[in-house]
Formats: structure tokens, sequence, C-alpha cells
């Protein structure tokens, strides 16, 4: 037989791809539900440290199941929704418009017996997605505690919206609420402060542009949320 | 074809007289990119064994099927294959470290060793010498990752597999770490060092 002839080199380029892509596709379907679990895992650590919990990987999913005692979905008129506050992808929803939006809100109860509200942000940094959550006390107002995440952002610079000493800002007694005024957190640069009067953390010099994007995406994330927060702060005072 | 190979210099050959990174200079991209810490040096490179080992006995087994003029093609098509599994298989066990080598795993694809020992190798040798010579030259790889993983980590971080290593007192004595360590050049960097003393031990690599 000619192994050079066009017949022979199509059926084995068709034959070849076929093996290979029924490897691919048998090796995918096996290993789906063990990543699933570990990219649940991770968001439940995620969530976790926004209250300053580090559990170790393998209490992860036990020490949410613990520390979580509720998810709920509220919209922005602070009414809880129907839905699973742990799927709701958040990147598709900061597409919506605020009013369209499900708002997942996780509550979580630490062991001093305090209740915390976490909330997920989701918005862009320079060379792709940041996220985040925020945690907040049961006044609706006080932040407690924040983690952010990216995807690429630049090691040194915007990828220091990860590090302690950046997101250790957001444990000073920072307030959503100023004057019964709703205003979100600002990122600001070198330290000089909003004229609204928000409260704010300080951005990361040499990365202005990612800084820019955590102060965006908190604005984008947290004002919809404004209702149900104020809700919380006046079932808190009364 | 090829002349009588000899299984044993087939195997150790590349841990030092023929290593891929520091004599034949191949994959060195992906030396840069992973070696900031040891674990993601240590798991690229058992990756790296595995892909090689099993994509030259792939080829060496179907090296007399193969249609010359689709030959490349070919190769693609296997170790891309075993790459996405090896990638699969990461994000299943060991999530962490897959999301530090994130894209440096579908870069094996393009890792010059692996085209580079299909064609030279696989292609002209039966299976069992071109799965130690994969398996040879694989562990060379890793060699040179693990060593410039270990300075990098040490001297950038005073860690060693995230363990504190360098002790407190030194900090305390004014000893920083090096923050360069941490940026890729200085991978190159340590390469070269290697390169320099590998030469200095075996002089007939020495070029004029």
């Amino acid at each position: 037989m000619n192994k050079q002839s066009n017949v022979y080199t199509t059926i084995y380029i068709i034959v070849l791809v076929l093996v290979v892509g029924t490897a691919l596709a048998a090796t995918s379907l096996a290993l789906r539900p063990k990543q699933q679990e570990n990219i649940d895992a991770d968001k439940m650590r995620q969530i976790l440290a926004a209250v300053h919990e580090t559990p170790s990987a393998d209490d992860v999913v036990a020490e949410f199941n613990r520390y979580i005692v509720e998810q709920t979905v509220v919209n922005t008129k602070g009414e809880t929704i129907e839905g699973n506050a742990f799927t709701i992808n958040m990147a598709e929803q900061v597409k919506l418009s605020p009013d369209e939006r499900s708002l997942p809100v996780f509550v979580c109860e630490l062991k001093s017996g305090s209740r915390k509200y976490i909330l997920p942000a989701y918005g862009a940094g320079l060379w792709g997605p940041i996220w985040g959550y925020i945690a907040l006390d049961s006044d609706g107002s006080t932040v407690y505690g924040a983690y952010f995440a990216h995807q690429g952002e630049t090691p040194g610079l915007g990828a220091e919206i990860e590090k302690p000493a950046f997101t250790d800002q957001f444990n000073e007694k920072l307030h959503l609420f100023k004057d019964g005024k709703f205003l979100p957190i600002e990122v600001v640069k070198g330290g000089v402060a909003p004229a609204n009067g928000a409260d704010y953390v300080n951005g990361i010099s040499g990365g202005t542009i990612t800084s820019k994007g955590v102060g965006a995406m908190l604005d984008n994330c947290l004002t919809p949320y404004k209702s149900y927060l104020e809700k919380l702060k006046n079932s808190s005072n009364g | 074809m090829a002349e009588k190979v000899n299984n044993k210099s087939v195997f150790f050959n590349p841990f030092s007289k023929n290593n891929p990174v520091i004599v034949q200079v191949l994959g060195i991209c992906s030396v840069l990119a992973v070696t900031a810490k040891l674990e993601p040096a240590i798991v690229m490179g058992i990756s790296v064994i595995a892909v090689l080992a099993f994509s030259n006995v792939i080829i060496s087994l179907i090296r007399n099927t193969i249609p010359t003029n689709i030959r490349i093609i070919v190769q693609l098509v296997v170790v891309a294959g075993l790459v996405v599994i090896v990638d699969q298989l990461l994000k299943a066990y060991t999530y962490d470290v897959s999301k530090q080598l994130s894209v440096f795993i579908g870069l094996i694809i393009t890792n010059c060793i692996l085209m580079g020992r299909l064609e030279a190798f696989a292609m002209a040798n039966k299976p069992w010498p071109s799965f130690l010579d994969g398996i040879g030259n694989g562990i060379g790889y890793t060699i040179i990752l693990v060593i410039v993983g270990f300075f990098r980590e040490l001297l950038g971080s005073g860690t060693l597999l995230g363990y504190q290593v360098v002790p407190q007192w030194c900090y305390e004595h004014g000893y920083v770490n090096n923050g360069l360590m941490i940026l890729p050049p200085m991978a190159l960097i340590v390469v070269a060092c290697i390169i320099w003393v590998h030469r200095l031990c075996n002089k007939d690599l020495q070029e004029d």
C-alpha cells in the first residue's frame, strides 16, 4: 500500500483525530465531577477569607458549612427571591442592569456568635477580571473584611490587590452609610479623601488601573444592595 | 535508519552530557516561567516527563505508518492530546498547583524539547529506547528546573516548598529577601550560571 498517497493520508489523519478526540472526551467526562468539587472548594475558601477564616484545604467544605448559616438571593429592592446564591455567576450578573440582577448574600456566623454578611463583587482590572468578597457587620454598614483576587494583573503592581497590605485596609471600620447616605468604599490615590465624604482605602502605586477597577467594582456591585443593607441597618437599630 | 542505540546512554546522556536545557538549549521559556517557586517547578517537571515519555512511545509505535508529509501534524495531535489529559488530571487532583501553572501546562505543547525529541529520536527508534529517551530528557529538564527553582525560592522568598527556611533572626539582623530572584530575568541568569559551572566540569563541551 502506498503510504504517501492522498487517500491513505486522509484516512490516517481522520482515524487519528477520532481516536484522540474520544480519549479526550472520555477523560473530561470522567474527571468533571472531581474538578467541579475543586472549583467549589476554592470559591468557599475565598468567601471565608473575607471573614478572616483560612481553613486548610481539606477542611474548607466542612468549615464553610459550619460558618455559612444562610445563603439567600435578593433583588435591588432588598426582597428575597428564588435562587441558589452559591451557583450564581457574578460575571454574567454584572452585565445586567442593576434592577435585573440576582444578588447573592452569604450569612456567616462566627465563633463569637456575631453575624457577618458577605457580598460578592466582580469587575475588570487592567488585563482581565478581578473579583472579591466583602464582609459586612450585621448593621449593614461597617465593613468587617474583604478578599480580592485577580486572573492576571501585573505581579508586584496590580496583583498587590490580593495582598494583606491592601486588603487589611478594609478591616479598619469603614462605613457604607455616612450620615444616612449610602456611599460605597472608594479607592483613592495618595490618601486624598473623596469629595462626597465616602470612606476610602488607598490604591496601589503603580497599579492605578487595577485600583480604579477595584473602586468601580465596589461601586457597581455594592450599590444594588443598598435597599437590602438599609433594611439590615434598620432592623439592627430597632 | 539510526545506528544501534545503547539504551544506557540513551537514558543517562540527557542528565548531563546532552542535557536538553543547558546543552541543547531547548525549553528555556518554561524554565523562566515556572521556577519562581520549587513546587510548580517539580510538578511541571513531572508533567513534562510523563508527556514526553508517552508521546515518544506512541510516535515510535506508529512511526512506520505515519505518512511523511503530515508527520509534524501527527506529532502535534499526539502531544496536544496528552497535554490536555495531563492538564485535566492536574485540575482534578492538584487544583492549587494547576492554578499556579495555568497556561504553562498548555504550553508544554510548544515546548521545543518535545518536538525535538519526537523528530530526532522517536521517529527513528523502537518504542523501548524512545521511552527511555523521553524519561531521560524529561529528567534532564526537571533537574535544571529544580536547581533553578531551589535557588530562586530560597533567595527570593526565604522558603523551600512553602516552608520557611531562612531563620527569623537573619531578618532581624537586616537580611532581606532578594525580590529580583522572583522576576523572570534572574531565572535566565541562574541558568547561565549552571551552564558556566557545567562547562567548567565538562571541558569537551567548551566551544572556542
